[in-house]
C-alpha cells in the first residue's frame, strides 16, 4: 500500500491530508510516483472534474502502468515529466495564469509536494486552495546546515551528505522555504563514530 | 563610569575574560534554586545602575572584540545575516530605535546629529563616523539592518507581524545558542521554536506569542535564557557544529573552572514604529564557571540548578555528556546553605561559602 502514517512529532514538520474533490473553474494536479494513485482516488471520487484539471506527473520509478491509469482519467492536459526540476518551468508557467478559486492537488513524496506548494504559494494562490496527500517513498529532501547543500531522496538515518560528504543526522526540523528537512553532522562530539544508518521510520 | 574596552577574541585563543565589574553585572538568569521553562517575561524599563538591564540595548567591556568577531563570522558565511525584501522597512526603524537609544544612553560613546533626513552618526569605540540619508538603502554601505547590527553587540530576529503571528523574515544572528537563521527564516513563531521539549505541550508559546503580538511601541519587554558553552564562542552555530561540537570533549576536572561557560541571553522585544515589525534583540553573555562561583550565592544556586535539570532539557542545551562532571566541580561550592529569593549577587548579605 502506498500510504504511510507518519507518527506525531514537532510542529514544524508538515502533515499531510487526503485528497478531496472541490468545486472550481481549474483544478492543477501536480504528483510523482505513487502520487498518482491519490489523483486515481480523487478521479474515482469526482470523475467530472478531469475534464478541467491540468495533470503534471513525474513517473520516477512508478513505471508506465500508473500514467496509463491517468489518461483514462480523462484529464484536460496530462504532461508527463522526465523529473520535478524539469517541470518546474511548465509548473510556473501554468500557475501564472490559473483563475480565481482554482484547486491544487499535490501529491506524492515530501520533495515533491513541499517544491511544488512553495512555486503555488510564490505564485500567489492561497494555501487554503492547496491540498497535499502523502504517497509512496517516505525519501526526505534534506539541507546539509554546514555546506548548505540538498541531499534528495534520503532514505536513511545517518546519511553522507551529497555534496559535502560529511555524515549527517536527519532532523524533523523542518523549513518550507527550502522544503527541506535539516541534517545535522551526527559525529561533531565522537569524529569518527558514525553508527550503522538506519532506513527512515523502521 | 567610562568602559574600558578589552582586546579579546572568541575563538581559537580565546583570550575572552570578565572583569571584576563584568562579574557582579552578570546576568544571572536563576531566580530560584530550580528551574523551568515558563513565560518569564517582564517590561524592559531599565534596572539597578550599572546592571545590564539599565540602558536599552547594554554596552560592555565586550563591543570592540565582539563586534571584531561578528565580522569575521560574516566574512565565512554572509548567510548568517538576511533581510527578506518586505523586511528594508524594519531595518530602517531597527537602525534608528540603536542610533537613537545609544546616542542617549552613551552620549560619550555615541552621537547622532539629525538634520532632516541627513543624520550623522558617530560611534566613537568603532572609529566610524558616517553621513547619510535616513530611508535612502543607496547611502550606506550595508542594508540599514546589517548596518547598524554590525555596530551593536547581540543577535537580532525581525519579526514580521501578520496573521496573528510572528514571522523571522529579517536577521543578524552570529552568537547563537545552535539553531540557524538561514534555515529558520521565514519561519513562524511555532515552527522556529519546534525544536524545542515540553514548552509546546505546557502551552508557554501560545502564552508567549499572545503577549508579544500586543506589545506597544515604547513598551518594550525582556526576559532571560540560558544554556552552557564549553569555551567562549561566541558563534555556536549548527553552521559550524562539525568544527566546535569537539570542543565539549576538552573539558576536564583540571581545566572546567576555566572552559566551561554559562551562557545567557538577555532577550528584549521592541515594537517597530513604521513597519509594526518586532525586533527581538538576543544579547549573549558569558561567563566561565570559575568566575560565577566567586559569587557565593551563584554557585549554591547553579549547582542545584545544573543536579535538578530534566534530562530533555539538558539533553536539548547540549551539555548533557558533560553534566557528571560540571556538578562534581559545582558541587564543591554547595554548602546546603539556602539562598536568597531573586537573581542578585547579594554580596554584602549572603553568607560565605563553608566547606
Ligand atoms: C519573537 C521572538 C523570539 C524569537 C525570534 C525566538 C527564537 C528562538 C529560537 C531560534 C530558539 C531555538 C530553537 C531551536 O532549537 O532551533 C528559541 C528557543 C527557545 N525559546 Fe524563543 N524566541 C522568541 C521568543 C520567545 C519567548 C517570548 C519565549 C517565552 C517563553 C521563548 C522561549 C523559548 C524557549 C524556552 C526556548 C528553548 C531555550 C533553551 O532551552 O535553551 N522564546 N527561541
Amino acid at each position: 500500500m502506498s500510504r504511510f502514517t507518519f507518527p506525531p512529532s514537532i510542529p514544524s514538520r508538515p502533515v499531510y491530508g487526503t485528497l478531496a474533490p472541490r468545486e472550481a473553474a481549474q483544478h492543477l494536479m501536480v504528483a510523482d510516483a505513487e502520487g498518482a494513485e491519490a489523483l486515481l482516488d480523487l478521479a474515482a471520487a469526482a470523475p467530472e472534474i478531469m475534464a478541467k484539471a491540468h495533470v503534471i506527473y513525474i513517473p520516477r520509478n512508478a513505471g508506465e502502468a500508473l500514467v496509463e491509469k491517468l489518461r483514462a482519467t480523462g484529464p484536460d492536459i496530462l504532461h508527463v515529466s522526465p523529473s520535478y526540476l524539469a517541470s518546474v518551468p511548465r509548473l510556473r508557467r501554468v500557475l501564472s495564469d490559473t483563475v480565481m478559486g482554482a484547486q491544487v492537488y499535490l501529491a506524492g513524496t515530501e520533495g515533491l509536494i513541499g517544491q511544488a506548494m512553495n512555486e503555488a504559494l510564490q505564485a500567489g494562490i492561497p494555501l487554503a486552495a492547496i491540498q497535499t496527500e502523502h504517497r509512496g517513498s517516505v525519501a526526505r529532501r534534506v539541507q546539509c546546515v554546514h555546506c548548505k547543500g540538498i541531499t534528495e531522496d534520503v532514505m536513511t538515518d545517518p546519511f553522507v551528505c551529497s555534496h559535502c560528504g560529511l555524515n549527517l543526522f536527519v532532523r524533523d526540523h523542518y523549513s518550507r522555504r527550502l522544503a527541506a528537512f535539516q541534517g545535522v553532522c551526527i559525529d561533531a562530539e565522537d569524529p569518527g563514530e558514525v553508527p550503522e544508518p538506519v532506513e527512515l521510520y523502521k | 563610569m567610562t568602559i574600558q574596552f578589552n582586546d579579546e577574541t572568541f575563538r581559537d585563543d580565546y583570550t575572552f575574560r570578565n572583569s571584576d565589574w563584568a562579574i557582579k553585572r552578570f546576568p544571572f538568569p536563576f531566580h530560584e534554586d530550580s528551574y523551568m521553562y515558563s513565560v518569564n517575561m517582564e517590561q524592559h524599563r531599565g534596572g539597578p545602575e550599572g546592571s545590564v538591564f539599565e540602558k536599552r540595548f547594554d554596552v560592555d567591556e565586550h563591543y570592540i572584540s565582539e563586534m571584531r568577531d561578528r565580522a569575521i563570522v560574516l566574512a565565512e558565511d554572509p548567510l548568517r545575516c538576511q533581510s527578506l525584501p518586505h523586511m528594508t522597512l524594519a531595518g530602517w526603524d531597527l537602525l534608528e530605535l540603536i542610533m537613537v537609544s545609544k546616542s542617549e544612553d552613551y552620549p560619550d560613546l555615541f552621537e547622532l546629529h539629525r538634520n532632516g533626513d541627513k543624520w550623522r552618526w558617530i560611534n566613537k569605540p568603532l572609529g566610524i563616523d558616517d553621513t547619510f540619508t535616513f530611508m535612502d538603502d543607496a547611502s550606506l554601505p550595508y542594508g540599514p539592518m546589517e548596518y547598524i547590527t554590525r555596530q551593536a553587540q547581540g543577535d537580532f530576529a525581525v519579526l514580521d507581524q501578520r496573521e496573528n503571528n510572528l514571522w523571522m523574515d529579517a536577521g543578524m544572528v552570529t552568537t547563537q545558542a545552535d539553531w540557524s537563521l538561514d534555515f529558520d527564516i521565514g519561519m513562524n513563531f511555532f515552527e522556529w521554536h519546534a525544536p524545542v521539549p515540553r514548552a509546546h505541550e505546557m502551552g508557554v508559546f501560545k502564552r508567549a506569542l499572545k503577549f508579544l503580538l500586543n506589545i506597544q511601541q515604547g513598551s518594550p519587554a525582556r526576559r532571560l535564557n540560558w544554556t552552557m558553552t564549553v569555551n567562549p564562542l561566541l558563534d555556536t552555530s549548527p553552521e559550524n557544529y562539525h568544527k566546535w561540537g569537539v570542543q565539549k570533549t576538552s573539558l576536564m576536572p583540571e581545566n572546567i573552572g576555566r572552559k566551561q561557560h554559562l551562557r545567557v541571553e538577555l532577550q528584549t522585544f521592541y515594537r517597530l514604529p513604521r513597519s509594526n515589525a518586532l525586533v527581538f534583540p538576543i544579547r549573549c553573555y558569558l561567563i566561565a564557571l570559575d568566575d560565577l562561583v566567586t559569587v557565593p550565592k551563584w554557585g549554591r544556586r547553579l549547582h542545584r540548578v545544573i543536579r535538578d535539570l530534566p534530562e530533555d532539557l539538558a539533553t536539548y542545551k547540549g551539555f548533557i555528556r558533560n553534566r557528571p562532571m560540571i556538578l562534581d566541580y559545582l558541587s564543591q561550592y554547595d554548602d546546603g546553605k539556602p539562598t536568597s529569593p531573586g537573581i542578585w549577587p547579594d554580596l554584602e548579605t549572603e553568607p560565605p561559602l563553608e566547606k
